[in-house]
């Protein structure tokens, strides 16, 4: 398993911009393949979803994804299982929601995720209050718990998520939930420097970068990007893993060339 | 409490705080009734969850509001809403029934309440638009209602199929000034237009209130629309002891889907000896058939696959239809301090007919759940001779076309 903090902080001390491509686990026959493309094509670490029912965080596109992949027979245990296998040089993140770690329990969800290689996971609907049964497994694990920090998150508590997050700090670009956007506001960049206002840790931003130009823009202030419906829309459109490889080859290009 | 902010006496008001705290009190700031509640939601959204807590609070706290909120639901709500004894039906049952008569609220059911108080604390935190989640329709025609008595903007969720099912509701709330939007992601019921309110909610919040329609979701909805709905069991407690000379009724019976007019009733009752029933569809049972989970934002009792899936709920009740329950009922299951049974849709097409024909009242079918498990348990585990009030959430025009059908096709399988 590749840790995923100290990999990030690495790459970044070293000067490069970190690209975090996201598609859904089981979305398609060729999933696996796809995203080893993507991890061959210069993402510095991968994001995977594991289909919920009721994806309160996802717009259109994700919905979709995680419907084909549910459709398909995908389960926690088949998501997890093929990344054991997936040999992908980077780190991986899993990203779902409560109720399947809560199903499957915190210290067996921790667990399977550590003995498949995964070294962190995202739960958005987790709020920090309620953080602790699942980070305590996790962390005992050594499965990092990356959280997330929203426009609308005030100061002290921007402090308090920064220090429990692993991994990195998600900066969510604007209120709202994933899908591409045409342009990222003000909004992307202050949240981007109150959280760098309180801690050293990688800041990736996410929810809303669709572009390589855009991706670009938002590491003028942040570490990286997290690119997710953009990425997934190019799949559902039948693009495969060539597609997949070429758009996140763009995405590396621009941010290399920034 | 200060006695300047002790709310007047005609406002349902045995406030919470009066309540023994484990009792259906008011819940710590976790929002937690037991294991269950909480507020299990996306980072963006944890701020406006403490601003609405801090709002509510404030508002519930100032007699201001309380008046503001009682003269509307008076003079536009039409209440308090009458107890009505049932003498045929009594008769025919061997217990003595009364029901405590929501069908009669302008609208036609006990949705708003709720809507009223939280149209009114929308204005008071000077947001100027509603988003609401729909099932049937009937908390959508609430809302759009109250959206049009105070000038706001209103966008209501309701999935496809929904829409589909329920095209009159839709226009209904068209009429009342209100964009009706489908939901066409998951299932297309009422779980992915609760869903798809809260993503637009997300969005928007800096203007929009989500004006949720049952005792669910984060923390304060649970707490908050309790609270809002107490004037039912407030009044009726009242309306009983006047009725039954200053006793309680033996049991007191309401249907649940996320638990609204149940809890509303129950909170009237909960530092009272009668026994608490909670009847839901026995296609959507969470309290029988549910197992703890997390979903729209809360910890509770809820159908779903050994993967975690949120299953669909199915009845002929379309405001049933909810895979899950109230937190604050998820925990009065686990304190035995109520209990919860189910009703199969037979039964409760029987119970819609026995009303009608024994009392002159056409029940919605939502509330025909309670009553067909008080027509089922008469004299056995109700105790003939025991007096046993039910909260009619609701009046059943909306239900007539569907029942002409089901009662056609179950001739014809005859
Ligand atoms: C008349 C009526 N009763 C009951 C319900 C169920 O809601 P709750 O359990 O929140 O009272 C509905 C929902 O649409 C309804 O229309």
């Amino acid at each position: 398993m590749i840790a995923l903090e100290p990999w990030l902080r690495e790459r970044c001390r070293a000067g490069r911009k970190l690209l975090v491509p996201y598609l859904m686990g089981g979305m398609g026959e060729d999933w696996v393949e796809a995203l080893q493309a993507v991890a061959a094509a210069g993402a510095d670490a991968v994001e995977v979803g594991i289909p919920f029912s009721d994806p309160m965080m996802d717009g259109p596109v994700i919905q979709q994804a995680g419907v084909h992949a549910l459709d398909r027979g995908a389960t926690p245990a088949r998501v997890v299982g093929a990344l054991a296998s997936a040999e992908l040089g980077v780190p991986v993140a899993v990203m779902t929601y409560y109720n399947v770690v809560f199903r499957a329990g915190h210290r067996r969800m921790a667990q399977s995720l550590r003995a498949a290689g995964v070294g962190a996971a995202i739960v958005p609907d987790i709020p920090l209050e309620e953080l602790e049964p699942w980070a305590a497994e996790a962390d005992a694990a050594e499965v990092a718990t990356v959280l997330l920090v929203a426009p609308s998150t005030p100061e002290p508590r921007v402090a308090r998520i920064c220090a429990r997050s692993r991994g990195f700090v998600y900066a969510v670009a604007r209120m709202g939930v994933t899908g591409e956007r045409e342009s990222l506001g003000n909004e992307t960049t202050e949240v981007v420097r109150r959280i760098r206002a309180v801690t050293d840790a990688p800041v990736c931003v996410g929810v809303g970068v669709s572009t390589p130009s855009q991706a670009r823009a938002v590491c003028e202030v942040a570490d990286g990007v997290v690119v997710g419906s953009a990425l997934v829309r190019r799949l559902l459109e039948g693009g495969g893993p060539d597609a997949a490889g070429e758009f996140v080859g763009q995405l590396r290009a621009a941010l290399d060339a920034g | 409490m200060s006695a300047s902010a002790r709310p007047p006496a005609d406002a349902g008001s045995r406030s919470a705080a009066h309540a023994p705290a484990a009792v259906m009190g008011t819940p710590g700031p976790d929002g937690r009734f037991g294991e269950y509640g909480g507020r299990f939601v996306p980072e963006s959204l944890v701020p406006a969850c403490m601003e609405l807590e801090e709002a509510f609070a404030a508002a519930w706290a100032d007699a201001s509001f309380r008046t503001q909120l009682a003269s509307v639901l008076r003079d536009y709500g039409g209440r308090p809403t009458p107890v009505t004894q049932c003498a045929r039906l009594s008769e025919e049952l061997g217990v003595r029934l009364l029901l405590k008569r929501e069908d009669l609220v302008h609208g036609g059911s006990h949705k708003l309440n709720n809507v009223l108080g939280q149209a009114l604390l929308t204005v008071r935190m000077g947001k100027e638009r509603l988003v609401a989640e729909t099932g049937a329709g009937q908390h959508g025609v609430a809302t759009a209602t109250a959206a049009a008595l105070l000038g706001l903007e209103c966008t209501v969720y309701m999935g496809e199929l929904d829409t589909e099912r329920q095209e009159l509701n839709v226009f209904r709330m068209e009429l009342l000034g209100a964009e009706v939007r489908p939901v066409s992601s998951g299932s297309r019921t009422l779980k992915d237009a609760v869903n798809e309110a809260l993503r637009d909610w997300v969005a928007t919040v800096d203007r929009t209130h989500y004006c949720l329609g049952s005792v669910m979701g984060p923390h304060p909805f649970p707490y908050m629309v309790r609270e809002l709905q107490r004037v039912v069991g407030d009044e009726a407690r009242a309306q009983c002891q006047a009725l039954l000379g200053g006793a309680d009724p033996d049991v007191v019976v309401a249907c649940v889907g996320g638990g609204s007019n149940a809890a509303g009733t129950f909170a009237g009752f909960a530092d009272s000896g009668a026994r608490l029933v909670g009847v839901e569809a026995a296609g959507g049972a969470a309290v029988s058939d549910g197992i703890t989970g997390v979903l729209h934002g809360m910890k509770s009792l809820l159908l779903q696959d050994e993967e975690g899936q949120i299953l669909e709920a199915e009845s002929i009740s379309a405001g049933l239809d909810y895979p899950g329950i109230g937190p604050e009922h998820a925990w009065l299951a686990a304190s035995g301090r109520a209990q919860y049974d189910k009703a199969t849709d037979e039964e409760v097409l029987a119970a819609f007919r026995l009303l009608a024909r024994t009392e002159g009242i056409l029940p919605a079918l939502e509330p025909a759940h309670a009553l067909a498990w008080v027509v089922r348990e008469a004299g056995r585990s109700i105790p003939k001779g025991s007096t046993v009030l039910v909260t009619l959430s609701g009046r059943g025009d909306k239900d007539v076309a569907q029942v002409r059908e089901l009662l056609a096709s179950g001739d014809s399988e005859r």
